[in-house]
């Protein structure tokens, strides 16, 4: 059985296995951190599946707006601590890519930026890399790779991506987040003159 | 031993705790800290602050269940800390705390950090329960509070705080001022140690008669920075000991009087320090004199208690689960201003 949380865009939760299945999403892009607990709590309910019936978390890595995105991870690091299971990352894009062939799939990650990544039949080919909306259709081949928006990205088929990507032997071990951007942050240059 | 078993995590600014209690009686106090990561920039950077909560939520919460030598499944409640503080930094401790609760199927209490810092007193080993009321004084890089506790429940009351920079972000920028190192205040602390207090009389803020009116146990640091700034640029060759001998004791004697003066206006004999600056030698100093002076009792928890940690969220969590309080819904959000009124959100 496995717990799926993505806050890559809005927040999505699943979980999935043995033919059970139930999902909670909204494309709320600012309430993350409100809706996570909630989420967890109610697809756990519906599937009816104790906490201790899940034997793996999956969490999409993003890439996304920095401040959602971490708290979905936190989430699945945290229910995976508490329950002693493993825990799994993989690129959020991924999701989109479930049951396509070529496929470039784009989201939104604010300051005018967009991220994209390049899939056939749901392996990656190119990217996580950012764009601008004008520089898409250069950057990228999207004659051959037809453009997918990812408004929302779906818990279960996270989920799914990532039961092929386990059973392909891939590494989905590191959790950390696909920034794609440094930290907003410039080093200070000493102190200002006040006076004078 | 008695009382629940709580874990507390604490993400509001650039330490990532996880602290755990049973009761009064604290288990484990796991701090993982970015202020090297901040350092070149001279203050805390939230988003530095936040990718770095991310990384150490993990293996906080393990080495803190490892100290504590408890199984997470024996936990009665999951605390964290819902604001005020940094909102990016705040959301990875509270997304990993209610997942926690989901996971064990336990309750969650958001709580206040500042109240959290009171907490941590009861935590002192020649502690034992918390002794109420008192007058707590909480200062550190992100806030500068005076705060009135008769009840740690249902009776916190903000007496008064920085209009401005807090007193922590005045030492930093003090010393980037005088090329002093990150974090500003230990390196104050050292340098003051040579120099004379008396040297130069720098401004003490929102002291005069007319700001005693509408700001009696408010701060003002911000001018006492900027006094500095001019006296160190109009100064040929500045006595570096003594500018920082007495701004520090521009800081100290303020936050000092003002708190005694609170503890006697409201006929409270009790003053908590709490915050990281108040490991500065000064303003503990300063304190203890004012205090006996007026028949006070000063309590300050030992330095991995007054800074932000984990134990003390884990402590308040226990004492609103032992007073019977309802825990927090599971859709609460942070609150980077949250006031001190809100005890549990
Ligand atoms: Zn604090």
């Amino acid at each position: 059985m496995i717990l799926a949380i993505d806050t890559s865009v809005g927040t999505s939760v699943a979980v999935i296995g043995d033919g059970i299945i139930a999902e909670a999403s909204t494309v709320d892009t600012r309430s993350h951190a409100e809706y996570i607990g909630v989420f967890i709590d109610r697809v756990l309910t519906e599937a009816g599946v104790t906490p201790a019936e899940v034997t793996r978390v999956v969490t999409g890595i993003g890439p996304g707006a920095f401040t959602g995105l971490r708290v979905g991870i936190a989430a699945g690091i945290a229910f995976a601590v508490g329950r002693g299971i493993p825990i799994s990352g993989l690129p959020s894009h991924d999701a989109i890519s479930v049951g396509r062939g070529a496929c470039t799939v784009v989201s939104d990650v604010r300051r005018r930026e967009l991220a994209w990544t390049t899939y056939r039949d749901g392996v990656s080919l190119n990217g996580p890399r950012l764009a601008t909306e004008s520089s898409l259709a250069i950057d990228v081949d999207l004659d051959t790779f037809p453009e997918v928006r990812a408004v929302q990205i779906s818990a279960a088929l996270l989920a799914t991506a990532a039961q092929n990507r386990l059973d392909r032997g891939d590494d989905l071990s590191s959790l950390r987040p696909l920034y794609l951007r440094a930290p907003d942050a410039t080093p200070s240059k000493g102190p200002k003159r006040v006076s004078g | 031993m008695n009382g629940p078993l709580v874990l507390g995590i604490e993400s509001s600014c650039d330490e990532t705790g996880v602290g755990i209690v049973r009761g009064t009686t604290l288990l484990a106090n796991v701090i993982a800290s970015s202020m090297d990561e901040h350092a070149v920039f001279g203050g805390v950077v939230p988003e530095i602050a936040a990718r770095a909560h991310l990384e150490a939520i993990r293996g906080t919460i393990e080495a803190a269940v490892a100290e504590a030598n408890i199984r997470l499944d024996d936990l009665d409640a999951i605390a964290v800390a819902a604001g005020p503080g940094l909102a990016g930094a705040l959301m990875v401790g509270v997304g990993a705390a209610k997942a926690l609760a989901v996971a064990l199927d336990r309750p969650i209490f958001g709580v206040n950090h500042l109240v959290g810092h009171v907490g941590a007193d009861v935590l002192r080993e020649d502690g034992g329960a918390i002794e109420l009321p008192t007058v707590a004084l909480l200062v550190s890089g992100g806030h500068t509070s005076l705060l009135l506790v008769r009840d740690l429940v249902t009776d916190v009351v903000l007496l008064g705080e920085t209009i401005d920079d807090a007193a922590g972000e005045a030492f930093d920028k003090v010393a980037r001022l005088l090329g002093l190192p990150y974090p500003g205040g230990p390196h104050i602390d050292r340098v003051a140690t040579d120099g004379d207090p008396t040297a130069i009389r720098f401004p003490r803020g929102l002291t005069l008669p007319k700001d005693l009116i509408d700001h009696r146990y408010d701060f003002s640091f911000s001018g006492l920075k900027t006094a500095v700034a001019r006296y160190v640029e109009s100064t040929e060759r500045p006595s570096i000991a003594d500018v920082a001998a007495s701004f520090r004791e521009s800081v100290a004697d303020v936050l000092t009087k003002k708190a005694v003066a609170a503890c006697v206006e409201h006929g409270v004999d009790r003053l908590l320090l709490g915050g990281g600056v108040a490991a500065n030698a000064r303003i503990r100093a300063l304190a203890a004199e004012r205090c006996a002076e007026n028949g006070i009792e000063l309590r300050v928890p030992p330095l991995n208690l007054c800074t932000d940690n984990g134990a003390m969220i884990a402590a308040l969590g226990a004492h609103l689960v032992s007073r019977g309080v309802a825990p927090s819904d599971l859709d609460f959000a942070v609150q980077s201003t949250l006031s001190v009124e809100t005890i549990r959100v």
